[in-house]
């Protein structure tokens, strides 16, 4: 089982020896130790394997990753998982803005809170946080679930598309176009399984969460709606 | 009996401030209540490159033999950082324009042009396309505030990286797609429902600012093993700061994009009012560059309103390392050709005018998504004569460099030029014609 320590080894090596991986490689758990915030740690992984990382990264950890599970023991800073296409992201404390923007796939888990604009422009992608989630979350989303087992910020979904926005606790406040839907039961078995895929099947009733989603009344332009941007 | 003379009446007169045009503004927008959206840049006059002429050589300088000594046009892109900077035969490339505001046809055909050419090609917003990819020997991938269509994949299948603050049409604004154009392909590729009018937000989503942006650049570097060059796009406003701070982020190349330059669909008051024209940015940036012993090692590209071969020895004689075209490209393609006058006619235009490409029903066939139209353009021709035009553009540069005396077209330089109008020469900070005089820089 390699071991990355930052203090001694670069941030290139490490980048690199994991983009080196063939897609049979036996190395297929990894930890990095001693991040001490650097950024861009494990960016750009395409292959199927787990890295741990053991305390707090910087920017853009696991960015645009596919297929690896990162699994991150401590705060992560801005736009962890930003535009992942699949795989596994773990945030074991809090993470900072941005969280999961852009990311079209896979699945961003965050057990604390995450800041502003968590899920930003996301494109497919599963995010789950148990705690809160900052203001201007999910903005612009167009594709995916963003799960909130805490409460959400102000203008939750501004200018919002296709994602659907599953929230237990309150709203501050809804953005242009967000509105509250009905939470029918394809909605409660699709958060059950986004639930379960979090490893919370059994602890939270997906009849305790409200849906919200797009009122798509400004997917396309027009005047009478310009007071509403 | 003699008639009495009729008093004389004065020639009809229009207003040089209402004029016809703005006059027909205000009744379309009394009558919709809208703004007016179009693609294309600036139309109103501005000073520009037609402003500056070249002292050719003299007694003081030798020129070059025209047919027999050498003129080089190579230029590389990208020797700052990246492990493989691009090389290009000409300075001359292709601006980034997207699928979905031009057909698959018109992308293909840019690619096949520039690579005829030895030049380099651009995506936009929407990702980029296998036959882009198929048949673009050097293609520029944009990394946009939308990420439509971003991967890792594509970025690692890419020559280089042009991360987008900004463009000169509407610096500080964001794209829009008109639902018209948003066919099941294009929907597929940038992740939204067909037919859905299509927002690109104005800044990124997840960083703002230069020491972000240093960050930003790091994970690209890192995400494609430092081999790829990573450009930064700005649209001209403030080019002095955005040119440093782009250099400080890490940048390999600056694109600065004059208010000349086109966008596919924005509105027509961004395009005229916001911004600076190209002619003004280009001597700041260089500037901030040289102030900070980066010029020729941080490359310069500058884009907005480039015409000819003309105006791309102006523009490296103030300083740019190479040159991109967008709008000259897509009329060397077919766009606004006189041939589809009777189509123009009818959407209520002229050929040479045409600038509703946010509609999709470009007679030419070039910005828009409806197959039938698409199928006008072939994109083998059209390939050709953007290769045709690209070497005519560097021919005509090679031809000024030499009658300059220059070796290489980057061997032009400000000293070569003079300034037809005060303004030019304050802009391009070269004396007046027949005078020493640089308004600003020295006495009159």
């Amino acid at each position: 089982m390699p071991t990355f320590d930052l203090r001694t080894a670069s941030l290139r090596a490490l980048n690199g020896a994991l983009h080196a991986l063939r897609p049979d490689t036996n190395e297929t758990r990894w930890t990095v130790v001693n991040p001490d915030g650097r950024h861009a740690i494990a960016v750009g992984l395409d292959a199927p394997i787990q890295v741990e990382i053991e305390g707090n990264v910087g920017y853009y950890c696991a960015g645009m990753n596919k297929q690896a599970s990162v699994v991150i023991d401590g705060h992560a800073g801005v736009g962890v998982a930003e535009n992942m296409l699949s795989g596994f992201v773990h945030v074991r404390g809090d993470a900072s803005q941005s969280a999961g923007a852009t990311a079209h796939g896979g699945m961003l888990l965050i057990d604390g809170n995450a800041g502003a604009r968590c899920g930003i422009s996301m494109k497919g992608v599963d995010i789950l946080v148990k705690g809160s989630i900052g203001h201007m979350s999910a903005f612009m989303a167009q594709a995916g679930t963003l799960t909130v087992l805490g409460d959400a910020g102000e203008a939750l979904g501004d200018s919002l598309y296709e994602a659907r926005l599953y929230v237990r606790g309150t709203v501050a406040s809804l953005g242009a176009d967000c509105i509250e839907k009905e939470m029918r039961d394809e909605h409660r078995e699709q958060l059950f399984a986004k639930l379960k895929a979090a490893g919370l099947a059994g602890e939270v009733d997906p009849r305790e969460f409200r849906r919200y989603g797009s009122a798509r009344a400004l997917y396309h332009f027009h005047v009478d709606n310009a007071g509403a941007y | 009996m003699a008639e009495t003379p009729k008093a004389p009446r004065t020639t009809p007169r229009y207003s040089a401030t209402f004029s016809p045009e703005v006059m027909s503004e205000i009744r379309r927008a009394a009558a919709t209540g809208i703004y007016d959206i179009r693609g294309a840049g600036a139309k109103r006059k501005l000073p520009h490159f037609d402003d500056l002429l070249f002292l050719g050589a003299s007694i003081s300088r030798y020129p070059l033999e025209g047919y027999r000594e050498r003129c080089g046009t190579e230029v590389v892109l990208g020797d700052r950082f990246a492990s493989k900077p691009i090389r290009l035969r000409t300075p001359v490339t292709i601006a980034g324009m997207s699928f979905g505001s031009l057909s698959a046809n018109a992308k293909e055909a840019l690619g096949r042009g520039a690579t005829l050419a030895g030049t380099s090609t651009t995506t936009g917003d929407g990702g980029m396309t296998a036959e882009e990819r198929g048949h673009s020997q050097t293609l520029v991938y944009q990394y946009l505030p939308s990420r439509y269509g971003m991967n890792p994949d594509d970025l690692r299948r890419a020559d280089a990286i042009e991360v987008v603050i900004g463009q000169g049409a509407k610096p500080g604004g964001g794209g829009m797609l008109l639902g018209q154009k948003i066919t099941e392909r294009v929907a597929g590729m940038r992740c939204l429902p067909p037919g859905v009018d299509q927002r690109s937000a104005c800044r990124h989503p997840d960083w703002t600012g230069p020491d972000d942006l240093a960050i930003k650049i790091e994970e690209l570097r890192e995400i494609t093993d430092w081999e790829k060059p990573i450009y930064v796009k700005v649209g001209a406003s403030r080019p002095y700061y955005d040119t440093a701070l782009a250099a400080k982020s890490g940048a390999d190349v600056v694109v600065l994009d004059g208010m000349q330059g086109g966008t596919a669909a924005t509105q027509d008051v961004f395009i005229e009012h916001v911004g600076i024209p190209t002619l003004a940015a280009i001597r700041p940036a260089v500037q901030a560059l040289q102030d900070l012993g980066l010029h020729r090692k941080v490359r310069l590209v500058v884009s907005g309103g480039i015409r000819s071969g003309a105006d791309v020895a102006k523009t490296l004689a103030l300083g740019a390392d190479a040159v991109a075209i967008g709008t000259a490209a897509l009329v060397a393609l077919g766009d606004n050709d006189p041939r589809w006058e009777a189509d123009y006619e009818a959407l209520g235009t002229t050929a040479g005018a045409y600038d509703d490409w946010h509609e999709g029903r470009d007679p030419a066939g070039i910005t828009t998504q409806d197959p039938e139209l698409a199928r006008r353009l072939d994109p083998e021709l059209a390939g050709r004569r953007l290769a045709n035009f690209l070497a005519v553009m560097t021919l005509e540069a090679q031809t000024i460099a030499r009658a300059c005396g220059k070796s290489h077209l980057h061997n032009l330089e400000p000293e070569d030029l003079v300034a037809l109008t005060i303004e030019a020469a304050a802009m391009a900070q070269v004396p007046l014609a027949g005078t020493g005089w640089i308004p600003g820089k020295t006495p009159l």
